[in-house]
């Protein structure tokens, strides 16, 4: 569905990308300065790489080697920037309808139906700039929409909110995301983002791609460290909601081998959710113990050891199919005789919880005691 | 301004407009419009160049688009006829290719008008289109428009107001244009004697200060004017544009 391979020089950055991706939300994961707007901007057109190809769905949008470089009104990708660029002349309706009256594109998408699935009835008339940062993130999802895209690019899209306007507009995302049919290239230096919408991961250092692939195996992935921050590492799970305790307030989660007992979860029964828990919120033991507030508590068997020379070693267990990362001291991992094989129960302090599904869309991302 | 019936026939002929008069202002709104129809889309095409691109020979380009502005108007007149006159090699070319001519008639007072004039549109033409961030353009063409569609959709809507005042600028300046116009076209009544010759002509002449006085409220009329409908024009088109485009 995506097939980029590509190398080229912006400014001081010597950028080689290759990764390819199944469609659904391909995330680009990397810190300021990696690279990102660089290679969304090869893809979308504006600047031209020195060489390699790049394909979305079987067209060849650029391709060194056989000449192909389509210009940027012929690529047929929606650009959400981060600056949102909306036409600051046009009436917000105006600006969604650019693509038809300007671009001559009439798509196969309605009007009607891209202004309810972001909201955006109310703004119909009015003008950029009495929009807020969310609803102008909004309006140029829309307008992106509208323009038949065969690829949605959205670069950092959340970078210039703040939180409260972050929240209002993640479930917008997460509808798009499961809805829209078309791939998405997410563009993100914020872990929680990524974890929670996308499929596939794609992790951008210092212009190269060291790694891209299936977005739990790839927060699983140990070795990635610098790339993705120390401090943000942890593990997605996917779960299903099997049954809501109204008495004691906990959500039970299925993920497998075992179930989660989360706090105030707002989903219900059947709800598929993700769930992405932080290395440094779970702890190892090597019996089972007891009398602990701790609820979320189960065995899992160690895959690996992370060789690190600080005073923190990764490991990462399994739990069924699924992995979970766990921080604790290289201390520990001594004291407890730790070994890759060995079974160990696993105890989980929080929770964040990355729903991705379609529903009410209350607490997001938000970290919750268990 | 205009014949009224009165009995009052003193005070009606202070403000009727003599023949010649009606003349020179005709003429001169003729010169102005001609000019600043030509000028004004080569000034904006040249702005948006020197505003967007990067090019060998950039400075040399801007340099020449202001020389009409630094250089006494009596040589750019002279350049003119040694150009565009009879005897000119452009002049003779378009005369006997086009049988176009711009010896002392009015179109060598339109030409004259519009290149005093074309630094004076340029100028806030360029910095308008400065003020809009080219990255919108960008936006416009991932969504499917061509460049020109994205120019004419996107950039131009944004500096009307820019050129707007450029065009004023350039109009008055064309009105008022003297002394490129005297000395390429010279001072012929009816063809190239425009309010500002004819003001010239009258103060050259005994007891034509009456003369010059009605002419100066003329040119005085018109450029009030003139002001007074780019102002509301400038309003409406910021209240459309949205705030932040001045």
């Amino acid at each position: 569905m995506l097939d980029v391979d590509i190398s080229g020089q912006v400014g001081s950055l010597d950028l080689e990308a290759k990764f390819a991706s199944d469609g659904g939300v391909t995330s680009l994961f990397g810190q300021s300065g990696s690279g990102k707007t660089s290679l969304t901007n090869m893809i979308a057109g504006l600047i031209t790489p020195s060489s390699g190809h790049i394909r979305v769905n079987d067209t060849t949008l650029f391709d060194a080697a056989g000449g192909v470089n389509l210009p940027v009104q012929a690529r047929r990708i929606g650009h959400v920037f981060q600056d949102a660029r909306l036409f600051p002349h046009l009436s917000v309706k105006s600006n969604l309808t650019y693509a038809r009256w300007a671009g001559r594109r009439p798509g196969s998408r309605d009007l009607d139906e891209v202004v309810d699935l972001l909201g955006l009835g109310t703004l119909l008339d009015r003008k950029p700039e009495t929009l807020s940062g969310g609803e102008k993130q909004r309006v140029a999802i829309g307008r992106a929409l509208l323009s038949d895209p065969r690829l949605l690019i959205m670069d950092e899209p959340l970078a210039n909110l703040d939180q409260a306007r972050r929240n209002d507009i993640l479930p917008y995302l997460d509808r798009l995301c499961v809805e829209v049919g078309i791939p998405i290239l997410y563009v993100s230096h914020s872990i929680e983002e990524v974890a929670r919408l996308s499929n596939t991961l794609v992790i951008l250092s210092e212009g190269r791609t060291p790694a891209f692939g299936p977005v739990a195996d790839m927060l699983a992935r140990t070795d990635l460290g610098r790339a993705t921050g120390r401090h943000e590492a942890g593990a997605l799970i996917e779960g299903k909601v099997v049954q809501v305790d109204d008495v004691w307030g906990l959500t039970l989660v299925d993920i497998g081998d075992a179930v989660l007992q989360i706090p105030d979860m707002a989903a219900k029964p059947g709800d598929a959710v993700r769930l992405r828990i932080r290395a440094r919120d779970v702890s190892l033991a090597a019996i089972p113990p007891r009398g602990l507030s701790i609820r979320n508590a189960f065995d899992a068997k160690i895959k690996s050891i992370s060789e690190e020379t600080g005073p923190y070693a990764e490991i990462l267990c399994s739990v069924g199919d699924q992995l979970i990362r766990a921080r604790i001291t290289r201390a520990s991992v001594a004291d407890l005789d730790l070994f890759t094989g060995k079974t160990v129960t696993v105890l989980i302090k929080s929770v964040a919880i990355d729903r991705r599904q379609r529903g009410p869309a209350l607490p997001l991302s938000t970290d919750v005691p268990v | 301004m205009w014949p009224i019936e009165t009995t009052d026939r003193a005070r009606v002929d202070f403000f009727d407009l003599q023949p010649a008069e009606w003349q020179a202002l005709l003429l001169t709104l003729r010169v102005a419009t001609a000019a600043l129809a030509v000028a004004l889309p080569l000034a904006v095409l040249t702005a948006y160049l020197l505003a967007r691109y990067r090019f060998p020979g950039h400075g040399i380009v801007n340099a020449l688009v202001h020389l009409p502005l630094v250089l006494p108007p009596v040589v750019t007149g002279y350049v003119l006829l040694l150009t565009f006159g009879r005897k000119g090699p452009v002049g003779e070319f378009l005369d006997n290719v086009f049988g176009i001519s711009f010896a002392f008639n009015w179109t060598g007072a339109a030409l004259a008008a519009g290149v005093m004039s074309f630094p004076l549109m340029v100028r806030p033409i360029r910095l308008s289109f400065e003020a809009v961030n080219p990255k919108l353009e960008e936006a416009a063409k991932s969504l499917g428009a061509h460049r020109l569609v994205a120019f004419l959709t996107v950039t131009l809507p944004l500096a009307l107001p820019g050129i707007l005042g450029g065009a004023i600028l350039g109009f008055a300046k064309a009105m008022g244009e003297f002394g490129a116009t005297i000395t390429f076209v010279s001072n012929i009544p009816g063809e190239t004697r425009t309010l500002a010759l004819a003001l010239y002509t009258a103060t050259q002449t005994p007891s034509g200060d009456l003369a010059a006085f009605r002419l100066t409220l003329i040119a005085a009329f018109v450029a009030f004017a003139a002001l007074i409908a780019s102002e509301v024009l400038a309003r409406r088109l910021r209240a459309r544009l949205g705030g932040g485009h001045a």
